[in-house]
């Protein structure tokens, strides 16, 4: 066989040849229960949603056929056009809901936050990278200057969640790096007693007219709420009340495909994006619900797999950092929306309408199978 | 190619390793618990608050609401429509949901016929739901509903239309905006009208809308249908005849009563002033006030035949026994008793005729109070009717051991006692029935019910002839005498009480009935304070009773028992015989 002769065939396997199928499984698996839910949930959405999937599944491939080193050398440019943008929001950025979120570029609105949940972690990956074998106690001081810039961006917009999950993204990378535990047990101690001290001192923390401070008013209102959702059944708490009712009421098997009542009669809040989970629980019953954990499980194994073999300390750090985003958004999301952590803006992996976030994860699962194919063609 | 690419990193062994042990397992740790949390937390609520939570969800959408009975139509004898319901739309709206722009609540504002602030003050409240303007018009309902405007909705309602009018008010009576009676027949037939509402158990979702009908729990009964014994020409007859005579003799009300002799019947109840069911705003009580029935007012001499029945059933008299009414005067104890002109002597019918008062207290004074007594009662003063109808009246009758001669004196011809009008028509019963009295009835009765005897035919007979000469051309109200029919019948002029004395304000009232041969309606006119002059009986009441037994009997097409003699003819004939 010409090495030169371009065939068609051997074109076409060279450009499938980096998609993982494990993770091309369960990711489309993933998609079809998101396509079946949504169908129930918000049926002038399927279309538009379809879309989403057929663009984030092209991003998936493109990344997929850039290899790690490339991706790594992209991180500073990314990066730096991240924080430039962060900047920009807050200088010529877009006001919605008490929040400045969004910049527009004239042609679209973007959220520079998002940007940020893939570019932070590919940034330190980088980092770590350049000082493999050379790593100091100073780096980890460097690395967390870079996590912290983008962060403080973040906070101030304010964005509660998008910064708590973009510091998660920062932390996985300096945890796998061998980050000291002398500083990771500090930081967990105190955020174990401040977490303890909110659900103990509960009552008197959230009087009105008690300032926290740290947390803007509207910050307040969401752990509040979390501690007592019967407080205010019409407002904030209206949210988490009526998923729990849709989740209960599914039972074991579920009331069954388009038959939730919650759902259908628009109890629940928000079904079709972030509260997508109440809707599966409520039609489907925890066998739906546990489904959907398994094939999470599934992902994570193959995610962490692939992060433990990967060839490079880079994309070692930037697949583990991945895989455990997309962990925590999905518990993050589903722990929301069953009442056992405060309100915050996340969408449920794969499931919830929307292409922003759908994009940014399938650019993750790309990395990954772009760092597994490394791997291979190492080994070949 | 991919051979040549260069793999310099990778052989480094500290790399090969893959990721330390113990932080692996710290994250499997950190995943296994967070798992852990949120199957505990599934199997928390699906597995043991399942029911509990099913429960709250169902509470949340599922409802059982009213499916509104059709109240009944009310129509009169012959089954024309005196109230109806008819379907209305009420407007109410969600404030949360109704963010409108100024234009469109300018234009909301607008087909309710508000002002942009009320109906602005009325979106800004706290509530859930707030009623924006009921009981609208469905054409105007549908242009609102083509708006589109979030957040506002209508529901059906019924609203009762009274085609009648003002002719019918005190009747009918009127509904509340719930659509139960508030007044009149509405009011005393409100549980057969009403009906029963049924209830439907519906899904609605967040706003309230109702998604899906599940099933019926209790299908509505509709109300029934009243047929009342009124007449609607008899009616309309008696409400104009009495506002005609109002406005001439400047009265401060009136009322008019038509039975029908044969069966008790109630064929009009008028009272003025009235006011319009349809357009209630701005009523005052007296035009509220149904007269005829709920305000009573002393008889006067309108009482007096049935004292001369008395005598007449008690031997004690015959029509041609002479009685001296002397000087027109008479005393008992301290008080004197005086007739209007000085008569002499009369025999009992035309006692009876010129409404002699010493004459008919002569008659009284035979009796026991008693007597007297047990009389008034069997005629029914003292007691109420019975109809049903809201606030009926029973008049005023004191035991009789409670009587002084001068009040047994003064009953006899009517004060000191108190009856409403339609009490006083029903008690001529007796001598248009040859002396049985019936039961009244507001709605119709196919057959008449079973009366209770009072007098002899013979007294009822004798009485009835005298009651004619009253109402004759030598009588006190020659003016009821109509073309074609016998009339009889006999006036009152009673002085008015007011705060313990008489004072110079009448009550004038006519009590008659026609044809004479065979009584087919009695008539029962009132008008309260004439002030144009007139104020007897004869004057004001009987022309009002002679244009509303003429009309009603032709309108009944009752056989006429007289020659029609044009009766300016008759009268002129009469007139020269007096001049004679």
């Amino acid at each position: 066989m010409n090495e030169w002769r371009i065939h068609p065939l051997g074109v076409l396997r060279a450009l499938l040849r980096p998609i993982d199928p494990w993770l091309l499984l369960i990711l489309v698996a993933l998609l079809g229960y998101s396509w079946v839910l949504m169908m129930s949930a918000s049926p002038e959405r399927v279309a538009t949603q379809r879309v989403h999937f057929a663009v984030a599944l092209l991003a998936m491939w493109a990344v997929a056929l850039v290899p790690p080193k490339r991706l790594l050398a992209g991180a500073v440019p990314l990066y730096l056009a991240g924080v430039v943008l962060l900047v920009g929001v807050l200088v010529f950025g877009e006001s919605s809901k008490g929040a400045q979120r969004w910049l527009s570029l004239g042609f679209a609105r973007i959220q520079p936050s998002e940007l940020m949940k893939i570019a932070l972690p590919l940034m330190l990956a980088w980092y770590f990278q350049q000082r493999e074998g050379m790593l100091q106690a100073a780096d980890f001081i460097v690395a967390g200057i870079l996590l912290a810039i983008p962060l403080g961006l973040i906070v101030v917009q304010p964005d509660l969640g998008t910064s708590l999950l973009v510091a998660a993204a920062g932390a996985y990378v300096l945890f796998f790096a061998g980050l000291s535990w002398k500083l990771i047990v500090p930081v967990a101690l105190v955020s174990i007693a401040g977490m303890a001290a909110i659900v103990g001192f509960g009552d008197i923390l959230c009087e009105s007219g008690f300032d926290w401070h740290v947390l803007r008013e509207y910050q307040k209102q969401r752990v509040c709420t979390l501690l007592d959702p019967t407080q205010d059944p019409l407002g904030k708490g209206f949210h988490i009340i009526q998923s729990t009712i849709a989740i209960g009421s599914g039972g074991l098997f579920g009331k069954g495909w388009m038959a939730g009542t919650q759902t259908h009669l628009a109890f629940i809040p928000e079904r079709h994006t972030d509260f997508i989970f109440s809707v599966l629980a409520e039609e489907f019953g925890m066998v739906g619900a546990m489904v959907l954990l398994a094939a999470y499980a599934l992902l994570l194994l193959r995610g962490f797999m692939i992060a433990a073999r990967a060839p490079t300390l880079g994309s070692r750090l930037l697949a583990g950092a991945v895989t455990m985003i997309i962990f925590t958004y999905a518990f993050v999301n589903m722990g929301m929306v069953s009442g056992i952590l405060p309100v915050v803006g996340v969408p449920l992996p794969f499931l919830s309408y929307g292409g922003t976030a759908l994009v940014t994860l399938c650019i993750g699962i790309g990395m990954l199978m772009s760092i597994e194919r490394s791997r291979q063609a190492a080994k070949e | 190619m991919r051979r040549q690419r260069p793999v310099t990193f990778n052989h480094n062994p500290l790399l090969e390793k893959g990721l330390p042990a113990w932080r692996a397992r710290f994250v499997l740790l950190a995943l296994l618990l967070g798992s852990a949390a949120l199957v505990g937390r599934a199997a928390w609520l699906q597995g043991f608050n399942h029911e509990f939570l099913q429960a709250q969800g169902e509470s949340r959408y599922s409802r059982v609401i009213p499916v509104p009975a059709t109240r009944g139509r009310i129509t009169d004898r012959n089954g024309d429509v005196i109230a109806v319901s008819t379907p209305v739309r009420s407007i109410w709206a969600i404030p949360g949901d109704a963010r409108l722009t100024p234009a469109q609540t300018r234009q909301l504002a607008e087909l309710l016929e508000m002002n942009v602030a009320d109906l602005n003050r009325r979106l800004d409240s706290e509530r859930d739901f707030v009623y924006l303007r009921r009981q609208l018009s469905p054409e105007t309902a549908r242009r609102i509903a083509d708006l589109g405007l979030p957040g506002i909705h209508q529901h059906q309602e019924y609203r009762r239309y009274y085609p009648g009018g003002e002719v019918m008010a005190h009747v009918v009576g009127f509904t509340g905006v719930e659509d139960s009676g508030q007044e009149g027949i509405e009011l005393a037939f409100d549980a057969e009208l009403k009906g029963r509402p049924g209830s439907r158990r519906v899904i609605r979702d967040r706003r309230g809308q109702i998604i899906e009908d599940v099933e019926s729990i209790r299908p509505p009964r509709d109300g029934k249908d009243i047929v009342l014994a009124m007449d609607n020409r008899i009616q309309f007859l008696a409400y104009s005849a009495l506002r005609q005579a109002m406005q001439q003799h400047s009265a401060k009300a009136g009322g008019v009563v038509v039975l029908d002799a044969r069966t008790g019947e109630v064929l009009a109840l008028v009272n003025a002033p009235t006011f319009n069911p349809n357009n209630r705003t701005g009523l005052s009580g007296a035009q509220l006030r149904n007269r005829v029935l709920t305000d009573v007012f002393e008889p006067g001499s309108t009482i007096k035949p049935f004292i001369g029945a008395l005598a007449l059933e008690r031997g004690k008299v015959r029509p041609d026994t002479t009685i001296d009414t002397e000087s027109g005067r008479m005393t008992i104890g301290r008080a004197t008793i005086s007739d209007v002109r000085r008569y002499g002597v009369l025999t009992v019918s035309q006692v009876i005729e010129k409404s002699s008062n010493v004459g008919t207290v002569k008659m009284a004074m035979n009796f026991a109070p008693e007597e007297m007594w047990s009389l008034f009662d069997e005629l029914g003063f003292g007691t109420q009717l019975d109809l049903g109808f809201p606030g009926e009246a029973a008049g005023r009758l004191r035991p009789a051991k409670s009587w002084r001669p001068i009040e047994q004196a003064t009953m006899a011809y009517g004060h000191g006692m108190s009856s409403t009008l339609t009490q006083l028509a029903r008690a001529y019963l007796v001598f248009a029935r040859d002396g049985e009295l019936l039961p009244l009835s507001l709605t119709r009765v196919e057959s008449a019910p079973a009366g209770s005897r009072v007098f002899s035919v013979e007294t009822a007979r004798m009485m009835r002839a005298m009651l004619e000469n009253a109402a004759g051309p030598h009588g006190t109200a020659p003016k009821a005498r109509i073309e074609g029919y016998r009339v009889a019948g006999k006036t009152g002029t009673a002085h008015k009480l007011e705060g313990g004395k008489y004072v110079s304000k009448y009550v004038s009232s006519f009590v008659g009935f026609a044809p004479v041969s065979d009584p087919r309606l009695i008539v029962a006119v009132m008008i309260d304070e004439p002030s144009a002059g007139q104020h007897y009986g004869g004057a004001v009441s009987a022309p009002v009773f002679a244009r509303i037994m003429e009309g009603s009997l032709r309108s009944l097409g009752v056989a006429p028992d007289a020659p029609l003699v044009p009766l300016h003819l008759a009268n002129r004939v009469e007139e020269q015989k007096g001049n004679m």
